[in-house]
């Protein structure tokens, strides 16, 4: 079983850098720990509802600011969200990002909201990977008859 | 045990089936009506709630709450004999109706005005936090939510008869140096547990007197 002892040991280095890294935070762990054998999958679920609030909140955002007139409370309400979701799976770069990007909307500054949002974009798109990797590793373990180390 | 039947529960697709309940505790099984507008933490708070052996019935707003409980004025759902909740717990935060209004309905029903309601937020305002426990919140929690904040939850449930408050707990209420705590809580006697305000020492030299008291200290002119 040696190829898995492997790959719990790099899904746990991979997962430590991650937090070092501030990619993600105590959070995560917390739902981590809501996982078991009755609720295998809660992780990847939750993720993935994180995913596709974001992809949408995104969206809206980028339609949004791209307005002749920018509803700023709009652009608000749509980081809130994103701030809170991501918050509440220990996404601490893109939630960060968001604090930002609430005082921009507040001091209704255009540049700031569009740079915040290329910035919220990048932060989403590094960490969706990064989960997807921890997700690919947790599944490799798995496949070769091993359990997930926490 | 179960609600019924006539009501269709919002349920998440993993509900069903999936819990394994210890025996002899079904029909104790605290029932929570969570509150939220954000899937993701909807998601979240049922699973916190379910691993801390509640029942869970999940709704998007406070509007779907109110007809949950049969409150709302439009779809007055009559015969809710069977219906039990031990808990509400609802975001502050939501489009149409906010947390905070659906408290104050809640609050306003003979029904359930004695059902404790506790109020998250991501945002830590005292103001707000102060308004919502007069309202009648019995507590108010910062988000992201823990399993440690669900679980201190579950002393209000299991506490049905008490009609006043022996001492609220406030979940990560940061106090700091001024605590605006009004004098005028509504049904609570002056022992927020976490205070360190005395109302009932009105010659107590603290920075929480009276403006008038201050007035006639520091001003002469």
């Amino acid at each position: 079983m040696d190829g898995v002892v492997q790959l719990q040991r790099q899904l746990l280095d991979y997962t430590t850098q991650l937090f070092q890294e501030g990619f993600l935070n105590d959070q995560f762990t917390q739902l981590q720990q809501l996982q078991d054998e009755t609720n295998p999958d809660f992780v990847v679920e939750v993720v993935s509802l994180f995913f596709e609030d974001s992809e949408r909140l995104l969206n809206e955002l980028a339609n949004t600011l791209d307005q002749q007139s920018i509803d700023f409370r709009k652009v608000d309400s749509h980081v809130h969200q994103l701030k809170g979701s991501s918050s509440s799976i220990g996404a601490q770069r893109v939630q960060n990002v968001c604090i930002a990007f609430r005082n921009f909307c507040d001091a209704q500054n255009t540049e700031g909201c569009l740079k915040c949002l290329q910035q919220v974009k990048n932060e989403y798109a590094l960490v969706k990977n990064k989960l997807e990797t921890l997700f690919q590793l947790e599944q490799q373990i798995l496949a070769a008859g091993g359990s997930i180390p926490m | 045990m179960e609600i019924s039947g006539v009501l269709s529960r919002r349920n998440m697709p993993d509900e069903i089936g999936g819990f394994d309940l210890s025996p002899g505790h079904s029909e104790e099984e605290a029932h929570v009506l969570a509150v939220d507008d954000s899937l993701v933490d909807r998601k979240v708070i049922e699973r916190l709630l379910k691993i801390s052996s509640c029942k869970v019935t999940a709704v998007d707003s406070g509007r779907r709450a109110l007809q949950f409980l049969g409150l709302d004025e439009e779809k007055n759902s009559a015969g809710l004999d069977g219906l039990k909740v031990d808990l509400i717990i609802t975001d502050y935060c939501m489009p149409g109706m906010t947390g905070y209004e659906l408290l104050k309905k809640i609050k306003e029903s003979s029904t359930f005005r004695e059902t404790p309601v506790v109020i998250m937020s991501s945002e830590n305002i005292l103001t707000r936090i102060d308004r919502c426990l007069e309202e009648g919140a019995e507590d108010f929690i910062v988000k992201p939510v823990k399993l440690s904040d669900v679980k201190r939850l579950k002393d209000y449930m299991t506490r049905e008869d008490r009609d006043g408050n022996e001492g609220r707990g406030i979940n990560k209420r940061k106090l700091g140096e001024a605590c605006d705590v009004s004098p005028s809580l509504s049904s609570s006697p002056p022992s927020i547990s976490s205070s360190s305000s005395s109302w009932s020492a009105p010659s107590s030299p603290t920075s929480l007197d009276s403006p008038t008291r201050r007035l006639k200290t520091s001003t002469c002119d």
